[in-house]
């Protein structure tokens, strides 16, 4: 018990550490009541920074254990904010992800613009509970909302020539005090080819946890293809462009050697300074040791997207 | 002029200076290993506890292995001649959170799996440099002793020139780690490159 994260293993907990039902409900009560009035007082204009989304169940993930909602908002890789783990969660407080609109351009019949508004009610929300593998090394287990990316393709009416797509992050300096800095090549760029975003996993995400996306997590919607490396998933995307070459994207640019444009997950393929057999999973504890990292991060019905690929080669 | 300086408040009894300066070291050295304790037990190592042991004691590491590495230099400087007693204490307390580091990584990280750190020693440069560093101060860790400097007379010296290549290899081990921001190890690796300028014979003053 001593080191070990008891508050995270539910059968750890003593009969008397629980708190009895009306003290904490009155706990409730009191962070309700003060959530409202911080909210009042600070943002008077957007209350929806804890509102929560109507959303379908979905059978993605029943089975596993949740990351806790504190690590999920707490341990981030969103250079924009910073590059350390704790940063975005901190920086990206005042950044206002309303209104927002997002460009759909290149290789359409029309170039075009959408709301969020108008691209939740594209297809039912439904929540996905997905595995996300970091290429650093651990994992989480995220309940997202969202929708189908192929609802938006569809929308946007891609033509011939579209054969993959590109994501841009939204950059702004003033407001991203990691944007200020040129650790990366900003703004942020992801690709994925077309097959790869047409198929059913490949979700836009607007919330996590039944509520609104936070900020830290890429609001107000962002990119999570669960069988890739997480740095695949472009936060705050404001640009969609369908392109006929494979985007370069700003990983690759940062590292072409130890960033590829696929980015799958795969224990087989080891990146020049993280093991890649096996991963940490994040509030398992201090001596929870790892698990194994699977192929495509265990979400095998992708795998005909690559059949006679070297994925050795294409990583 | 610091040395003009100095001069005017002459340290009558080295050897409180000494027992002062060792219970100081002490004291600080083994904060960041209570504070770590303190976190574990009260479930406060944020999301990756592992991730924040380990970066915890190697940091601390490099820290007292700069500490050791300023005493030669703040020696000259001062004119403190006393200073040398308290080198071997931090060196030993380097060790100490090397060890720690590396069992933070054998056994929170991996477990004790040493097929899995064979191939992760074996297949990543920054691992690899990162143990070849620790191997290599296991004789200058055997070798802190009255015993040994007596036995080994010239030879003691030159072979704990080796904590310099230790610096060169840790540093190493920090730049190829992180991913994209170097602002940690730039700022180690100047204090290093000055701690190495300071040793150099300017005029007047020998080289130690």
């Amino acid at each position: 018990m001593l080191l070990d994260n008891n508050r995270r293993n539910p059968s750890g907990i003593l009969p008397s550490e629980i708190t009895p039902q009306e003290v904490f409900e009155q706990r409730r009560t009191v962070l309700k009541l003060a959530g409202v009035a911080a909210a009042n007082l600070l943002l008077p204009t957007s209350a929806q920074a804890a509102q929560t989304l109507d959303f379908q169940k979905s059978v993605y993930g029943k089975e596993e254990k949740l990351t806790s909602f504190e690590d999920v908002t707490g341990y981030n890789n969103y250079y924009e904010f910073g590059t350390g783990k704790e940063d975005p969660a901190r920086e990206a407080v005042l950044f206002k992800p309303s209104p927002w609109s997002i460009k759909i351009e290149g290789a359409v019949k029309q170039a075009k613009s959408l709301s969020i508004e108008q691209l939740i009610k594209l297809a039912p929300l439904e929540e996905r509970i997905y595995r996300m593998r970091c290429v650093e090394g651990w994992s989480m287990v995220i309940p997202w909302i969202g929708l189908p990316l192929k609802a938006l393709i569809d929308w946007a009416q891609p033509t011939g020539n579209a054969k993959y797509i590109e994501f841009i992050s939204y950059n702004d300096p003033r407001h991203m005090p990691g944007a200020r800095i040129p650790v990366l090549d900003w703004p942020y760029i992801e690709g994925l080819r077309m097959d790869e975003a047409m198929q059913p996993l490949t979700i836009l995400a607007v919330g996590l946890y039944g509520k609104v996306l936070p900020n830290q997590n890429g609001a107000p919607v962002r990119l999570v293809v669960p069988w890739k490396y997480g740095f695949k998933g472009a936060k705050a995307i404001s640009t969609i462009r369908f392109v006929e070459q494979m985007p370069n994207t700003t990983w690759m640019k940062a590292s072409p050697r130890e960033y590829g444009f696929y980015a799958n997950v795969n224990p087989l393929v080891d990146h020049p300074r993280w093991t890649q057999s096996s991963e940490k999973r994040i509030g398992a504890g201090v001596f929870a040791g790892r698990v194994k990292t699977r192929m495509f991060n265990g979400y095998d019905e992708v795998g005909q997207l690559y059949a006679g690929m070297d994925l050795k080669k294409s990583f | 002029m610091l040395t003009l300086f100095l001069r005017r408040f002459p340290i009558q009894k080295p050897a409180n200076a000494i027992r002062a300066l060792k219970g100081a070291i002490w004291v600080g050295a083994s904060l960041p290993i209570v504070r770590l304790l303190y976190l574990g037990l009260t479930d406060d190592l944020g999301a990756n506890p592992v991730e924040f042991i380990e970066r915890s004691t190697g940091t601390w590491a490099l820290v007292f292995l700069l500490l050791s590495l300023s005493v030669t230099p703040l020696r000259n400087l001062t004119q403190w001649a006393w200073l040398i007693a308290v080198r071997r204490l931090l060196g030993l307390w380097m060790f100490a959170y090397a060890c720690l580091h590396v069992l933070s990584y054998v056994w929170l990280d991996y477990q004790f799996d040493w097929t899995d750190i064979v191939k992760d020693i074996l297949k990543h440069p920054y691992v690899l440099v990162g143990a070849a560093a620790l191997l290599l101060t296991l004789p200058l860790a055997a070798t802190s002793n009255q015993k040994a400097i007596r036995l080994l007379k010239q030879r003691w010296k030159s072979l704990h020139r080796l904590a310099y290549v230790i610096g060169v290899l840790v540093l190493l081990h920090y730049w190829w780690l992180v991913k994209k921001d170097v602002t940690e190890p730039v700022i180690y690796s100047m204090v290093f490159a000055g701690l190495m300028l300071a040793r150099w014979p300017w005029k007047g003053r020998p080289a130690s």
